[in-house]
């Protein structure tokens, strides 16, 4: 049991893919200038969605075809966190809502119709804490066969479920296309500038809705691989999925807005989150305060980056308002 | 010949609520010219462009390009027909890069090359003689720099028609000098330029031909070697016309202020308001002219303290008792100033945005001149709904109740809310600035109207106004301002429309600040 050791690290790796995807579709969100707050609730879709398509298929059938399995529940917490997004953005694009208010409501809204259903699926189940899709989380969790043979260190590397290497795979992507492509320029141009954008003839709102709504169900998956993987298939209404969200939220800004710092910035909030169990000698109380690390962190990184004043590191410039053509 | 012309513009017609910005222009544009768009503040000039560039749509009209009759319903239209405008606000990401902002929504085929689009950004740098680093971030630019990027823009994306929108309202002289002269480049390698000016030396200096606008009208066309700024100012200044504004001659003028020697810099360190010297006395509306930018919106906000001011010094003489009791403005705030009991009344130029709170009611708006009457901590909602029946009844303002908020009012209803609450304040000196902008006829004359009664009473009046026939009929004195300085002090009633125009335009460095 120390610091370095390889559990810790498995453990820091699971967390942080949490909030690696809840933290990579906020910050699609965010570049196209939706401050998306229900991000906490977004992960909830995901999560029951995921979990009650699985579980439907899983009792409809005997024996479970593990690729069904896995296609159902992604589909099914990819479309419902979108529609999420969709909602979101109905309200603040076309309605032009306030966001922040939005976004709040959508958390409260998802964590309340989440905790619903899981209850509901479980009273399906035959009580309190019953369900389970063992069959679709096993697939999830399923490392590379060789991954037991390569040490400690090899299976820190190679021995998780797939969803945190598409994590890892998208981050990447997501920093290429935001840098490199036109569509990414677009799109960074949208949530810095919306008039210009609009004057150089982008489709203002086509890029919000579609960033907000991919950006949605990428967060969604985040709460899909919490119940497959982080809880193993079942459902518990503890709100953690909501403190994760924010953490996610957090995230985003710790990263400074950057796809690849989220990588190494969730790895970091996990190992930092799991940390108080690896050092001895602490009380309740200290535990505690272990587990505000990461929040704390954040907020020393806004207060350098605002300190800093460079201009890349900061939120996209019209991050919250609504656009609208006529007000010039 | 149709297509001689690279843009043929036929009765076009542009309104907004009841003001027609523009009335059945007809202008062309030639090919391989520089063409200035002259025009006092608010006589339509960037209107009219806007419809070119896609901005607005033309109620009425039609517009030929190359011949064509075509019609732009976008900025993008626009540029499908090679027609670029640049703007006063400039259209650019702040943490993008030239080149980025450049190909910002271009829809090229293939990957996104920013080297190669920087190489072609080079070209055309080297082709027209512009100095602009294609890789700098717009965040680290000068004005200048930002500007040479949004003509490379409308470049890069094949504009054979420029439009500039003031270019030259943010630059240096030096800077100037360096547009002209790739604008001429430009005009050499067959491209039409159009500039929207009021600035008659440039128009002289660049343009081939000049095309005039007062009040929304084409009024003509001169060729530039032709006209002389004197014919120009006539052109654009026109004929004084009769208002019938009653205005009475003043009674026991006092002094209320007096500045002397104010100077003021703007954002950019340039001198907005340089050695300003003049008085201000009670019974009187002093009428401040000068083309928009010359530093009335500077002076205003001096006096109430909104500036920072380098130097000089504004005194104010509350009292009728010889200066006994005057006090310095200058280092004040605006609070401080309304405490040592100075009664400046302020109509922004921004009613919205600093006059009144729009989402708030008549009576809440009253109530931020007086929530701090009454008890310490509860306000008093009576008074002020009290002022507010008061203010829609005597100005009728036409609301639906005084807690509708401002915001859904028409402008001319919002202005009635904004001075009724200013004089009902009972200044000693009252400033507006703009007051009638965008109102219709009849509100315009309720405006003058409750000014002239202020007069009458003893307020000393300071009226910054556009239209130079309605500062000739209500203002006793105008202060015309011209680049910052005081280009003379004339009396409003023997004055004449050519004097206060040329005297906008061109600075008469003999009189300089005389009184």
């Amino acid at each position: 049991m120390t610091i370095f050791s390889s559990q810790l690290f498995m453990s820091a790796i699971i967390f942080g893919t949490v909030i690696l995807y809840g933290a990579l579709g906020e910050i699609l969100a965010e570049k196209s200038g939706n401050l998306n707050l229900g991000v906490p609730g977004i992960m909830y879709l995901g999560a029951i969605a995921g979990l009650a398509g699985a579980f439907f298929y899983e009792m409809s059938t005997p024996d479970p075809n593990g690729f069904l399995c896995l296609v159902i529940s992604l589909v099914c917490s990819f479309a419902a966190s979108c529609l999420g997004g969709l909602l979101y953005s109905f309200l603040t694009i076309t309605l032009r809502v306030n966001q922040n208010v939005t976004g709040l409501t959508l958390t409260i809204f998802g964590g309340g119709i989440a905790n619903f259903f899981g209850g509901a699926l479980n009273t399906l189940a035959g009580g309190v804490g019953q369900i389970s899709v063992a069959s679709t989380s096993a697939v999830y969790r399923a490392s590379l066969p060789f991954a037991n043979d390569l040490g400690s260190f090899g299976k820190v590397i190679f021995g998780h479920g797939f969803l945190v290497y598409v994590a890892l795979v998208l981050a990447v992507c997501m920093a290429w296309f935001l840098n490199r492509t036109r569509t990414g320029l677009n799109l960074r141009a949208v949530g810095e500038n919306p008039a210009t954008a609009d004057a150089a003839g982008i489709n203002v709102t086509r890029y919000k809705y579609v960033a907000t709504c991919l950006g949605a169900g990428i967060s969604g998956l985040g709460g899909l691989y919490y119940t497959m993987d982080y809880v193993k298939g079942t459902w518990a209404s503890d709100g953690t999925i909501e403190s994760l969200g924010w953490l996610a939220v957090a995230l985003v800004i710790f990263a400074t807005w950057k796809p690849i710092n989220v990588i190494w910035g969730a790895y970091l909030f996990g190992y930092l989150r799991w940390l108080y169990n690896y050092i001895e000698g602490l009380g309740r109380s200290s535990q505690e305060i272990f587990k505000m690390i990461p929040y704390i962190v954040t907020i020393v990184v806004l207060i350098l980056v605002s300190i800093r004043k460079k201009r890349e590191n900061q939120p996209p410039a019209s991050l919250g308002l609504s656009y609208f053509r006529e007000e010039r | 010949m149709a297509t001689e012309y690279a843009v043929e513009l036929r009765g076009v017609t542009k309104t907004f609520g009841p003001v027609v910005a523009n009335d059945r222009v007809d202008l062309q544009i030639h090919r391989g010219e520089i063409l200035s768009l002259l025009g006092e503040n608010g006589s339509g000039k960037t209107t009219l462009m806007n419809m070119l560039s896609g901005i607005y749509y033309p109620d009425a009209g039609e517009i030929l390009v190359n011949g064509k009759a075509v019609t732009i319903h976008s900025p993008k239209d626009a540029f499908d027909l090679g027609i670029g405008m640049i703007h006063q606000h400039f259209k650019l990401v702040d943490v993008l890069t030239a080149t980025e902002n450049i190909v910002l929504g271009l829809k090229e085929p293939g990957r996104l090359d920013l080297k190669a689009a920087a190489r072609r950004i080079r070209e055309i740098c080297d082709k027209y003689g512009f100095a602009v680093d294609p890789e700098k971030k717009i965040y680290d630019m000068s004005v200048s720099e930002k500007q040479t990027v949004e003509i490379v823009k409308v470049l890069y994306r094949g504009a054979n028609i420029l439009i500039l929108d003031e270019p030259t309202a943010v630059l240096t002289p030096q800077e100037t000098a360096r547009l002209f002269a790739v604008l001429r480049n430009m005009k050499a390698d067959g491209k039409s330029i159009v500039i929207i000016t009021h600035k008659l030396h440039e128009v002289m200096e660049i343009s081939d031909r000049v095309a005039v606008l007062r009040k929304g009208a084409y009024v003509g066309d001169v060729a530039t070697c032709d006209t002389d700024p004197q014919k120009l100012t006539d052109m654009m200044v026109g004929h004084a016309v009769t208002l019938n504004i009653d205005r009475p001659e003043p009674k026991e003028r006092t002094k209320r202020l007096e500045v002397r020697g104010l100077t003021v810099r703007n954002q950019y360190g340039v001198k907005a308001l340089d050695d300003v010297t003049f008085d201000v006395y009670g019974g009187e509306i002093l009428g401040i002219a000068g083309i928009s930018g010359c530093g009335q919106k500077e002076l205003l906000e001096s006096i109430a303290g909104l500036q920072r001011i380098e130097t000089g010094s504004i005194r104010y003489f509350p009292a009728d008792d010889g200066g006994q009791t005057e006090k310095e403005l200058v280092g004040m705030s605006p609070l401080a100033i309304k405490k040592a009991g100075v009664a400046l009344s302020f109509v922004p130029e921004d009613r919205l945005g600093m006059g009144l709170v729009g989402s708030m009611g008549m009576t809440d708006n009253m109530m931020l001149r007086s929530y701090r009457k009454g008890l310490p901590i509860f306000t008093n909602r009576r008074d002020p709904k009290k002022l507010a029946e008061q203010v829609r009844e005597q100005l009728e303002v036409v609301t639906p109740g005084v807690n509708t908020p401002v915001r859904r009012l028409s402008g001319g209803n919002v202005q009635k809310v904004l001075v009724g609450r200013e004089i009902a304040a009972a200044p000693k000196v009252l400033m507006t600035a703009y007051a009638v902008r965008g109102l219709d006829i009849n509100t315009s004359y309720t405006i003058y109207n409750l000014l002239t009664a202020q007069k009458i009473e003893g307020v000393a009046v300071v009226y910054v106004g556009e239209d130079l026939d309605v500062l000739l009929e209500l203002c006793d004195r105008i202060l015309v301002l011209c680049s910052g300085k005081v280009n003379g002090i004339l009396d409003g009633r023997t004055t004449t429309k050519e004097e206060v125009g040329l005297r906008m335009t061109n600075l008469q460095e003999k009189e300089g600040a005389a009184q």
